[in-house]
């Protein structure tokens, strides 16, 4: 298992409170390093930091009230079920108003970004991912006061031992 | 191969021998009846639970347009299957497991896919259905979904004889770079583990497939080229009848097994 | 406009106000880019831009997913079910096709306990 920097080190180092701000709530999910595509070895994968920037802004992020459930070791690379979960009265006034699925390796950062409101009734999704290899999986929920929280996951991923490329 | 397994073997092979001259195969079972297992069984649990959801398996979209298939008039007659056939559950049932069969007018071994696309051509009068068509992959699905739970049997067919000694030499031979037959992965090492995958028996009680590794819908002869390729060796051309004899011998081999559709695999 | 293939379900004997699980599949190859076809040419990105599910006029759900997200894209969310609508189900993918689907949810009346 490859080491990655625990999360107590990364709020140790620096102040989430103060990250660059790149979007706030009200603009554009999907912005163009978040979609760009890289090839990533390894041992060289994402920081929780790499893929919270860009979408927490200014606001104030904790690790809680997240639940990210995925298998520990998937069948397939390929199609991986993914469930999230975020603690919320999803009321007018507080409700989760994003979910983002965040990979650590995929060329992709983004797996996929959630528009939820008040109309939903619960901050709950569920799908199916592509995951290039073993990684994490960071879910992030947006509130609708800007705050944001997430929960990650280790997933390992067994590639197929017949290479039949067909 | 152990001396004694080879003995064992070509004694198989000498009575298989007297046996292809009488009516009924004398075909060595390498795999005792009681010992068939679907692919299923060697599935991990995603798969297995994709495969028994009734509403998120993803063959079901394929089922549905199928449906939508059987109905739709087409061609200078403008005719459907159901204006031939009626409905599918009435007329279809038992008909995927017919197959691999021999055509009623050519005499060669053919599998439903290639049925299919004769009714099409020959009976509505339209432009064929490719290999591996989303057309094709769908009807296959929709018609074998009749057959859903029915056991895999051969048909007692006497001249089906000479295709299944064809097929049963085809699953025993090496071939390729890394010289393996089918027989040495799926009898001898089936249940084991190549890196962290479980080998299978190779069984064909669940085709047309949803294969992860595809990502979409597939049919068995798609399966077999794959492994192939998974052997380093040539993949025959699609519709060679090597594929369709390998195809009968791998039902015969399979007896008992219930269809699953749609199934999921790997 | 084009039509796609798409599966659509909830729960039966929906009550107003109940909070329901929607779950969506939808046919859509979700090709990477990465990926060969079976004649060894490389298969062009095409992948689903974003999704919506508006049940009345109400958008109810939306997802941008990348290539990330799994072929015959898969999804499960919750939606207040307030009165009978119809859900109607929007996409569009990297060439620009569209897709749509449509079904109708019935939700009964809540009825009032009688005091």
């Amino acid at each position: 298992m490859i080491p990655l920097p625990s999360v107590k080190q990364l709020l140790g180092r620096r102040d989430w409170l103060r990250l660059a701000s790149a979007a706030s709530a009200g603009l554009t999910v999907f912005t163009p390093v978040l979609g760009q595509a890289q090839q990533i070895g390894f041992d060289q994968q994402r920081t929780v930091a790499d893929m919270l920037t860009g979408l927490v802004g200014g606001n104030s992020v904790r690790e809680l009230g997240v639940s990210l459930t995925v298998p520990a070791l998937a069948d397939n690379g390929t199609l991986v079920p993914v469930s999230v979960q975020v603690v919320s009265p999803m009321s007018e006034q507080d409700h989760v108003s994003h979910i983002y699925l965040l990979s650590s390796r995929n060329p992709v950062m983004q797996v996929a970004a959630f528009v939820l409101g008040p109309w939903s009734g619960r901050a709950e999704i569920s799908t199916r991912v592509r995951l290039a290899g073993s990684q994490q999986l960071l879910a992030l929920a947006r509130l609708s006061s800007g705050e944001c929280r997430y929960a990650l996951a280790e997933v390992i991923v067994t590639e197929s031992a017949c290479m039949d490329a067909s | 191969m152990s001396r004694a397994r080879q003995l064992l073997v070509m004694a198989g092979w000498l009575l298989f021998g007297a046996g292809a001259l009488s009516q009924q195969p004398l075909l060595p079972r390498t795999l005792a009846p009681d010992q068939v297992r679907s692919g299923l069984t060697f599935s991990g649990p995603d798969v297995q639970s994709l495969q028994a959801d009734a509403f998120a398996n993803p063959g079901l979209l394929w089922l549905a347009r199928g449906e939508s298939l059987w109905g739709q008039r087409v061609g200078p007659q403008n005719l459907s299957c159901q204006d031939c056939h009626g409905l599918k559950a009435g007329s279809m049932q038992g008909v995927a497991v017919q197959y691999p069969k021999l055509a009623t007018g050519s005499g060669s071994l053919i599998n439903l896919e290639d049925q299919i696309r004769a009714c099409r051509t020959q009976r509505q009068g339209v432009s064929d259905w490719g290999f591996e068509s989303d057309g094709l992959l769908a009807m296959t699905l929709y018609v074998t979904e009749a057959s859903k739970g029915l056991p895999l049997r051969l048909s007692p067919d006497p001249r089906l004889a000479v295709h299944l000694q064809a097929g049963a030499s085809l699953f025993q031979r090496q071939q390729g770079q890394l010289n393996l037959s089918c027989a040495q992965c799926h009898d001898q090492q089936q249940g084991r583990r190549l890196y962290s995958d479980r080998l299978s028996q190779g069984q064909p009680n669940g085709y047309p497939v949803y294969r992860l590794e595809w990502q979409t819908l597939g049919s068995l002869e798609r399966r077999l080229r794959s492994c192939y390729a998974g052997i380093r060796a040539e993949p025959p051309p699609w519709g060679d009848p090597q594929m369709r004899q390998l195809a009968l011998y791998l039902t015969w081999r399979g007896e008992g097994l219930p269809l699953e559709v749609p199934a999921v695999r790997k | 406009m084009t039509q796609g293939l798409a599966r659509l379900q909830w729960p039966h004997n929906i009550v107003a106000g109940d909070v329901v699980k929607v779950r969506l599949l939808v046919q859509h190859p979700m090709h990477t880019g990465y990926q060969q076809d079976m004649q060894g040419s490389v298969i062009a990105r095409n992948v689903l831009l974003w999704l919506t599910c508006t049940l009345g006029d109400q958008q109810v759900f939306r997802v941008e997913p990348s290539s990330g997200i799994a072929a015959n894209p898969y999804f499960e969310f919750f939606v207040r079910a307030p009165t009978s609508a119809d859900m109607v189900v929007r996409w569009q993918d990297d060439l620009g096709v569209a897709g749509e689907w449509q079904q109708r949810m019935f939700v009964a009346d809540r009825k009032t306990p009688v005091p």
